[in-house]
């Protein structure tokens, strides 16, 4: 099996060495010295480079190619070239050095060729020392292509023992670390160790350009082949202190595909061995003092998800609704907010939105990652700044109580791995009094309902101004409304007893017969002027054949106020009338007395009277 | 009489007349509220106020306890035919209202398909979808699922202002707001009005309480107006739900007593013949009726009303127009044999003809019990169809089941046309009630509205008992009927000393009473209700587990089999694998096709090889069998099982129900038979199940279902493979492989 493979690849080498042959050599930079670190132990290849170049011509060199197979190049996520500062050994201070995709004339056409910039240029015999980092995605292949659950998953990965490199090479040295486990075969050259799961090739020395000796290693890879065919990410800014973070998952296990039954039974006895190259969970990092954090797909909820956070991050372990066998597929979404604070800026009279790139999610593979940054509505002068290039377009989104729809910016990315979950600025001026817009939208539209509410209770909107129902309604309300003119003199008389009660009362208390005697005179001529206001209305009721029914309980009412109001004067009068002939208090009571009887049970009637007209 | 406010059509003096009208009119409303001397409201706008806020929080209530579900597990739909309605809503929000009037979906019922658009009832999914655009054009970016998880507690809520209405017409104000409050809560409209549970019955219960109460409106009015709308509400209820045939029975029927009892008036004709022959013409443009509006058997008593009430208006002018008595008589005889001689001639010419339909089955079954069991195994199958227990009365109905024959007992004493309307309806309805468990639901408005009455009356009794009592003996002034009744007995009765002190009691006793409603009500919804059957729950030993398998089932369904892979499955989960799986179903829950069911059960009871012939025929890619024998879930596909052997046997004689039994008995341990323990079903089901422990100290392959040890543990499949199997094994889905190679 193993052999096929190799086969396949020293066919592709012949005619590769073949184009190689035939090139010249660049330039006289020479590389003194490489260190090649392959680090296999995760879906992710990462290889890191250490390069000393050295100019070995006279003319002043600013620039050194990297040269990387068609085959390879295309599934570069990320190459970052960087130096460390001065000739002191402090890591922290490393610069990165702008790297450009060239096409020098001359070249192989199956190589693809990045120039890294160097700060200054190389003058003869300079050396300069650098670091490349590149990282690949899919570069290991699944071999074989489909297993069934029982079998472990085996990965090819292949590259050259020799550095790749248009330059002669003069000391090097490969390692290649594996995942701890079973090592099925590798390529064995000249000066090959195996330690423990690491791999050594060389050191090989005074190599010429463009020398190539493939390797491949075949080993067991459990570690879960998480690919997100494609991730929407959407950053929604709300400048009332939330950022809201959605995103879509569309999720493969990009490991060999699963072939035969799945046997839950023999996944739940023992999944480390029947359904080792299946992956349960996800874990991703998100930022801290997130909050609102949901999972959930299409069709609902999912509920098996734990959540921990502290002050410094805020872990999310996300299980997908089954075990992720090779080839399976699901798709979901995660969600969270962010405090506004953390992520949004201002500077120059402008905001600008400082976040990460990329998924949250521990090494995964993204093959397409669209973020789409919504800005609040009425944002302008929108600008986005990112550390790599990105496809950039604009569209606008409709959402709760827009009316022009906000602003996104659509950034778009291929192969994208956590290396590239940088920081990027998304510029844009924003009115802060825009904010109070869709409140204020809210009020005007439940004011307006109210208004209509209103206008309809109180406007006439009958058509026929002569239908009869429409007249006898009218009739009816001004029968109403007679009533309760009607009443209210009632009350008003009432009221007027209770005046003149009063002033008997004072009267006992001080003896002044003579302002007893003024509240008397303007008692009487309040309730002269009542009695004439009343005989229009009842005169009204009598004469409107709406009001037959309730005319006797008000009739009734009326008389019998009359009657209180008259027992109500006889009583005032034989009291004061007592005063002023000096009668004794027990006296006026005993004279009074029945009076007062009759009153109770008037009043009584008149209350009860008022109630019943009240309910109509 | 009824007491009216609104003086409509001059009905004023009956307004004027009537004690317990409570409408304040509009002038004066606004007279006393600008008068800002006065700041303490009058009796009538205190009565205004209270009546309203009552309104409204019976509203708010309404909607609220609904949500239980949404707060339990999740803002989801529940069930199985909600997922239907919800994916058809999705078409209907998506493509636009042609697209799914047309909609063929060949989705479902492989190799047949169905016309979507000419078999539902469009009233629930034009509804939402209303909502839902409404909602967009003010802006508020609502997703659809949403709209459709609370349509139902909003219509609920709507069905409380309806009631309130309703109870006003037929009794009074208090009565209504009774009925309200207690149809708000009452479980077994709840049952299927919870948040989530996007059914017909959600909105069909809101229409057919709306059309009767616009019709028994019209009735009393006699207006043109209020009959129009009870044709509109006809017209949504037919949209709505196929239990629009009750009103279509039901009104007639009532028509048919008033003008026995000799009630027959002009506003009863005016009320019943536009309603009806507006409702026809609407409801055929429903093309789910369509025609079968005039035709088919069950329509055929609106009909046949619609023509006597002809004759006895004819009769009316005839009588006029005859001033001899004797003549009349005669002339009545002939008049009303012919009529009746030609309405059975038509009937029975129609009926011969075939131009109309004789009854379905499932209308026989509402009317005999034993109907479906004997001869519609597919309807007699549902768990819903089976006749009602007495438990599941007074679990739906609790204190409304004693305070029905109350209330009916006022609904006699004052008996009047809106009255005997409640009567007849709370009569059949409570009859279907019995025969059909789902149909509690119908029930339910007139059980809440007849109590309503019975709570009602009571209370104004007692509280005007003691009202009475605590003002001195001068008032002689009488207040409303009741009130006049209660004091002119308490002035028989005073001798009687613990009079006012037994109204009390009684008047706690009743409160009592309706507070255990409440908590009962609460308790059923929260415990009872509001489970979404999608996702289980099961107390386990830290708090609560979530079996979730159903959803893993059908999302890996979605994402990982062919888009156009045909799944076999009882019909049971047809609709939630197109929903959920979005895969192409062989049988669903809309079970129109019943040859097509049987050839699913017939392929579940057959052995492996003649099942396999009759997937290949069928182009079946995957099979989903329900299996609860690791969890205990007891509505699994072995316990339907026999369900499946009689359908398939009613239409494929091979299938015999007696191989699958032991002596009568139902088994699927070692001593089951030897069909049974062999069936494609009990090997899905039981594959590999022999090797798992699930319970300690129990052997292995031990069902909790049904508690047996399973009699056949080495089953062995030759033409499926098993595909995928969800966490607690509820759902197992396997692979049937492509034909062997010849060579």
């Amino acid at each position: 099996m193993r052999r096929r493979i190799e086969m396949g690849f020293r066919l592709d080498l012949l005619v590769f060495t073949l184009a190689v042959l035939t090139a010249p050599a660049l330039s006289d930079l020479i590389i003194s010295k490489v260190d090649r670190r392959i680090d296999l132990t995760s879906q992710i290849v990462r290889i890191t480079s250490t390069l000393k170049v050295e100019n070995a011509g006279s003319e002043v060199v600013s620039e050194v190619l990297l040269a990387f197979p068609e085959v390879q190049a295309k599934n570069l996520a990320h190459l970052v070239a960087t130096t460390s500062d001065g000739k002191g050994k402090v890591k922290s201070s490393a610069v990165s050095l702008p790297i450009k995709v060239v096409n020098p004339k001359g070249m192989p056409a199956a190589l693809i060729f990045y120039a890294v910039s160097l700060p200054k240029g190389l003058g003869k015999g300079d050396s300069f020392t650098f670091d490349v980092f590149a990282v690949f995605t899919h570069a290991l292949r699944p071999f074989p292509e489909k297993i069934t659950q029982a079998d472990i998953q085996l990965v090819v990965f292949q590259d050259s023992a020799h550095y790749l490199t248009p330059y002669i090479v003069k000391v090097q040295s490969l390692s290649v670390k594996l995942p701890e486990a079973r090592i099925e075969s590798y390529t064995k050259i000249e000066n090959t160790k195996i330690h423990g799961s690491e791999i050594k090739y060389g050191p090989y020395e005074n190599l010429p350009s463009f020398s190539y000796s493939p390797i491949v290693a075949h080993f067991e890879s459990n570690q879960p082949f998480a690919v997100a065919e494609e991730l929407v990410r959407e950053i929604e800014i709300s400048h009332w202190g939330n950022v809201q973070i959605t995103e879509h998952y569309k999720l493969v296990h990009g490991g060999a595909q699963s072939k035969g039954e799945f046997s839950r039974l023999d996944f739940q006895a023992r999944p480390s061995i029947r359904g080792a190259s299946a992956f349960r969970n996800l874990l991703a990092r998100l930022p801290p003092r997130a909050h609102s954090v949901y999972y959930r797909d299409e069709i609902g909820n999912i509920s098996t998800s734990n959540l921990r956070s502290d002050s410094k991050k805020t872990e999310l372990l996300i299980e997908p609704r089954y075990p992720m066998f090779g080839g399976w597929k699901t798709a979901f979404t995660i969600g969270y907010g962010l405090p506004l604070n953390d992520f949004l800026f201002a500077s120059e009279g402008k905001r600008f939105l400082n976040i990460t790139f990329g998924s949250p999610m521990n090494e995964l593979i993204i093959d397409i990652l669209i973020v789409k940054v919504v800005l609040p509505e009425g944002s302008t002068d929108i600008s986005v700044s990112a550390p790599f290039p990105i496809e950039q377009s604009q569209e606008t989104k409709v959402s709760h109580l827009d009316i022009a729809g906000r602003p996104v910016a659509v950034l778009q990315k291929t192969n994208v791995v956590p290396e590239l979950n940088q920081y990027f600025q998304v510029h844009y001026k924003f009115n802060s009094l825009s904010m109070l817009r869709e409140p204020l939208m809210l009020i005007v539209g439940f004011f307006c309902l109210f208004v209509a509410g209103i206008v309809c209770m109180h406007v006439d909107m009958s058509i026929s101004k002569s239908s009869p129902s429409y007249l006898a309604r009218l009739q009816w309300e001004e029968v109403l409304a007679t009533i309760q003119q009607v009443q209210n003199i009632v009350n008003r008389c009432l009221t007027t007893h209770d005046k003149l009660e009063a002033s008997l009362r004072d009267l006992s208390r001080t003896g002044d017969v003579q302002a007893c005697k003024a509240t008397r005179k303007s008692a009487d001529a309040l309730l002269k002027e009542v009695s004439k206001e009343l005989k229009p209305l009842l005169a009204f009721l009598q004469s409107s054949s709406t009001a037959a029914q309730i005319l006797p309980k008000v009739e009734e009412l009326v008389t019998k106020e009359k009657e209180l109001q008259e027992k109500v004067m006889a009583k005032h009068s034989t009291v004061v009338d007592c005063y002023e002939k000096k009668t004794g208090v027990r006296d006026i009571e005993s004279r009074i007395a029945l009076q007062q009887l009759k009153i109770t049970a008037l009043r009584q009637e008149v209350d009860n009277l008022l109630d019943i007209i009240d309910e109509i | 009489m009824v007491g009216k406010t609104e003086p409509v059509n001059g009905s004023v003096k009956q307004a004027a007349m009537s004690s317990s009208s409570s409408n304040p009119s509009r002038s004066d409303l606004l007279s006393s509220t600008f008068s800002l001397k006065s700041l303490k409201l009058k009796t009538k706008q205190q009565e205004l106020l209270i009546r309203v806020s009552i309104l409204c929080l019976v509203y708010i209530l309404a909607f609220i306890t609904r949500l239980f579900s949404v707060l339990r597990y999740e803002s989801m739909i529940h069930e199985f035919d909600p997922y239907f309605n919800y994916r058809t809503t999705l078409f209907l929000t998506q493509k636009g209202f042609y697209e799914f009037w047309n909609w063929f979906d060949s989705e479902s019922w492989y190799p047949l398909g169905r016309i979507i658009g000419g078999t539902l009832y469009p009233g629930l999914m034009v509804t939402a979808a209303l909502i839902y655009w409404t909602l967009r054009l003010l802006r508020f970016a609502v997703h659809i699922r949403e709209v459709c998880v609370l349509t139902a507690p909003f219509f609920a809520s709507n069905t409380t202002l309806v009631a309130y209405f309703f109870g006003k017409e037929i009794w009074d104000s208090g009565a209504g707001l009774v009925a309200a409050a207690l149809i708000a809560i009452c479980p077994g409209y709840i049952s299927r009005s919870v948040a989530g549970s996007y059914d017909n019955e959600g909105v069909a219960i809101f229409a057919l309480l709306l059309t009767f109460y616009l019709f028994v409106k019209a009735v009393n009015t006699g207006s043109l107006a209020w009959a129009l709308a009870s044709a509109f509400g006809y017209f949504y209820m037919v949209s709505a739900w196929g239990g629009y045939v009750f009103i279509i029975n039901l009104i007639p029927l009532y028509v048919l007593v008033l003008l026995i009892t000799g009630r027959y008036s002009m506003r009863l004709y005016v009320a019943y013949n536009c309603m009806y022959v507006l409702g026809m013409l609407l409801a055929m443009q429903i093309r789910f009726v369509g025609f079968q509006h005039v035709q088919s058997g069950e329509h055929m008593a609106a009909m046949g009303v619609f023509f006597l009430m002809q004759v006895f208006y004819f009769l009316d002018w005839v009588k006029y127009m005859l001033s001899d008595t004797k003549m009349f008589q005669d002339f009545l005889r002939i008049t009303v044999t012919c009529a009746v001689v030609a309405g059975a001639i038509a009937l029975g010419v129609g009926t011969a003809s075939g131009y109309i339909s004789p009854w379905t089955g499932r209308f026989y079954s509402l009317l005999d019990p034993t109907y479906a069991k004997d001869h519609i195994p597919i309807i007699a199958s549902v768990s819903e169809h089976q006749p009602t227990a007495w438990s599941s009365f007074m679990f739906d109905f609790h204190i409304l089941l004693f305070l029905f024959p109350a209330g009916l007992y006022f609904c006699f004493k004052r008996l009047s046309d809106a009255t005997i309307f409640i009567v007849m309806y709370g009569l059949t309805s409570m009859y279907f009630a019995g025969v059909m468990v789902r149909l509690i639901l119908v029930a339910t408005p007139a059980v809440c509205l007849i109590s309503a009455i019975a709570v009602s009356a009571t209370i104004k009794n007692l509280t005007s008992l003691i009202r009475t009592k605590s003002k001195t003996a001068l008032t002689t002034s009488t207040k409303g009927s009741s009130g006049s009744k209660a004091s002119s007995k308490a002035s028989l009765d005073q001798s009687q000393p613990f009079q006012k002190n037994g109204a009390i009691a009684l008047l706690f006793g009743a409160f009592y009473l309706l507070s255990r409603y409440v908590s009962h009500c609460t308790w059923v919804t929260s415990e009872a209700y509001s489970s979404p059957s999608i996702v289980l729950a099961a107390r386990g030993a830290h708090g609560r587990v979530i079996f979730d398998d159903y959803r893993e089932a059908y999302f890996w369904l979605r994402q990982n089999t062919p888009p156009d892979a045909k799944v076999m499955s009882w019909w049971d989960y047809g609709y939630q694998i197109t929903a959920m799986g979005n895969r192409t179903v062989i049988v669903d829950n809309n079970t129109w096709n019943n040859t097509h069911i049987a050839t699913v059960g017939r392929a579940m009871s057959s052995y492996e090889d003649e099942a396999y012939e009759i997937m290949r025929s069928l182009d079946v890619d995957y099979v989903l069998v329900v299996f609860g024998g690791v969890t205990g879930y007891s509505s699994d596909d072995i316990n339907k099982f026999l369900w499946m052997v009689r359908i398939g046997g009613g239409v494929f004689p091979v299938i015999k129900e007696h191989d699958y039994l032991v002596n009568g008995e139902y088994r699927v341990d070692k001593g089951a038979a030897p069909k049974m323990l062999n069936c494609l079903m009990y090997k899905l089901s039981y594959y590999r199940f022999g090797e798992l422990v699930t319970e300690y100290g129990k052997p292995s392959g031990y069902d909790r279902a049904r508690g047996v040890e399973i009699g056949n543990k080495d089953i062995k499949l030759e033409y499926l493979e098993e595909a995928f199997t969800t966490s607690n094994w509820i759902v197992r889905i396997y692979k049937v492989k492509p034909p062997k190679n010849r060579w």
